[in-house]
């Protein structure tokens, strides 16, 4: 067994929702189902995108299975028990950095948090910028980082704690076209080296069927799964493959099951 | 030209022409000195009354100076407590309103029976007008700490003293500095009013110049009393722009 093989043996904790429902209620207005029996599922140490179109509760899904949001019904079950047990990350849509810290404290806030101490946080912060390539900029403050370096620094954040589950919900949908692909490759990269289980939320086909191993297609609101896809492509994947036929065909299956979902909660 | 002079030439000129044009329209309508003194009468009466209004300048500015750090200190722990949660908030804010509608005019005589005459009454008064702004600011920032910044510190397990100190208060801070702008000036007004009953300062300066209708020694004393405010309001921005300086973008480089 190599290195880089026993390291993926390990991180990677299993995810399993079922039968998860979440209604949201306020006095005055209609009840909004935003998730109604949803059930998926990921592997240890898979790289899983949820598709959906906008406002269909993937957000919902997310922040249930990260433990910020309770369920209404079904279960919920991270690794052996549940979000609290686990290491796990989440990357925002956008980066939310705290602005009156540097890149380097920003990244080592949750170590700090969790009360490691200064030199862990120091070498573990600086480790994860470089891994994100950040480093010129790791003494500079928020405000002076263009939107994909701050996007950069938000996944070091994720990185800094070496989680075994990586939640991410549309983090590079503000980002350019150029900016998104690269970050796309480096996380790519990354889920490699780590072996971490990744759900990432996206809008994108294109960016799904890039990163992904399989891919999770939900309805309209509220949310139920269309199709679960499996993606043919090789695990060595790099720029060029955006331009491949078998990358266009990965993507026509996921268009079509969205466009079933769309229609299906329509009817 | 460096940014000093950029920032202080614009309202030097702006003081220079008004004082001018105010002393030679004064001179031209041969207006009593009783009713308004020219600017040149007002810097004399300053001048020659500096003995008398320096001391009055420095109690005034002790007393104003300690109301304030009170209702900062005071401010920040009540609007900590007010954001702990929506109950305290609703118990409570009702009557923190009580400290911006009070009139500090027919509740000053009252500062004097429980503190008697003296700088305690006027510290009372500096207070009592002041710390409505600081609670009120600080409270809104602490509300509006960004929700996604909440669930970061919730899941990478933040004690509640982390979440204050380390997200919190940080966030919180530019509003806190809205608050204390405001509560300089308001301070300055409360000690004036607390020392027209309670004795002392400014305050006295200008009743005794009013008793003995010495109007430009009035209008020095106000000028005087204005000038405080306006030093502390400097201060504040001062303390703004050194905390604040690396948030935002306008700091064009690092
Ligand atoms: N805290 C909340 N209170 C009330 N309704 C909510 C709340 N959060 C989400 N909703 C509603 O639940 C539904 C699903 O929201 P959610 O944010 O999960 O969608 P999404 O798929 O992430 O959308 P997008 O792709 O636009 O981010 C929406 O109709 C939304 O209005
Ligand atoms: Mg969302």
């Amino acid at each position: 067994m190599t290195a880089a093989e026993a390291k993926r043996a390990a991180p990677g904790v299993a995810v399993r929702v079922q039968g998860a429902r979440r209604v949201f209620r306020a006095r005055g207005e209609p009840d909004v189902v935003a998730v109604d029996g949803v059930d998926l599922g990921a592997a240890p140490g898979e790289f899983v995108a949820i598709l959906g179109p906008s406002g269909c509760g993937k957000s919902t899904l997310l922040r249930m299975i990260a433990g910020l949001d309770r369920a209404d019904a079904g279960t919920i079950a991270v690794g052996e028990g549940d979000a609290r047990d686990t290491a796990l990350a989440y990357v925002f849509q956008d980066a939310h950095l705290l602005p009156w810290r540097t890149v380097e404290d920003n990244v080592a806030l949750p170590l700090e948090l969790r009360g490691r101490d200064a030199a862990t946080r120091r070498d573990a912060a600086r480790r994860a910028i470089e891994q994100v390539g950040l480093g010129d900029a790791a003494r500079r403050h928020p405000a002076q980082l263009s939107g994909g370096m701050r996007m950069r620094a938000s996944l070091a954040r994720a990185l800094v704690t070496e989680p075994r589950l990586l939640l991410l919900d549309e983090p590079f949908a503000a980002l350019d076209e150029i900016t998104r692909q690269d970050l796309d490759d480096q996380l790519r990269a990354l889920w490699r080296a780590t072996g971490m289980t990744v759900l990432f939320v996206t809008h994108s086909i294109a960016e799904a069927t890039f990163l992904a191993e399989r891919a999770i297609v939900l309805t309209r609101r509220p949310a139920r799964v269309v199709l679960e896809h499996a993606i043919d492509l090789p695990a060595e994947r790099d720029a060029a493959l955006r331009g491949d036929a078998r990358f266009a065909a990965e993507t026509r299956a996921l268009y079509a099951a969205l466009a079933r979902g769309n229609a299906s909660a329509a009817a | 030209m460096s940014r000093f002079t950029e920032a202080v030439l614009p309202p030097a000129a702006t003081f220079v022409a008004t004082t001018l044009v105010a002393e030679l329209a004064i001179r031209a309508a041969g207006v009593s000195p009783l009713l308004l003194p020219a600017p040149s009468a007002v810097a004399r009466a300053a001048v020659r009354h500096a003995p008398t209004l320096w001391p009055a300048l420095a109690t005034t500015a002790q007393a104003v100076a300690i109301g304030l750090a009170l209702s900062t200190v005071v401010g920040l722990v009540a609007a900590i407590a007010l954001a702990s949660s929506r109950w305290v908030e609703r118990a409570f804010y009702p009557y923190a309103i009580f400290f911006q509608i009070v009139p500090i005019v027919a509740i000053a005589p009252l500062l004097v029976i429980w503190f008697g005459y003296g700088i305690r009454a006027v510290i009372a008064a500096a207070f009592i007008v002041s710390v409505f702004p600081v609670i009120a600011n600080t409270l809104a920032g602490l509300r509006s700490v960004d929700p996604a910044l909440r669930d970061l510190f919730r899941l990478y397990g933040a004690s509640g003293w982390a979440r204050l100190t380390k997200l919190s208060l940080p966030w919180a801070l530019p509003n806190v500095l809205t608050g204390l702008r405001v509560a300089a000036g308001l301070a300055v007004i409360g000690a004036i009013v607390g020392e027209f009953v309670g004795g002392g300062g400014l305050g006295v300066v200008v009743l005794e110049a009013m008793r003995q209708q010495r109007t430009d020694l009035v209008f020095a004393a106000v000028l005087h009393a204005a000038a405080l405010g306006l030093a502390l309001f400097a201060a504040v921005n001062a303390v703004s722009r050194l905390t604040l300086r690396r948030w935002h973008t306008q700091e064009k480089d690092a």
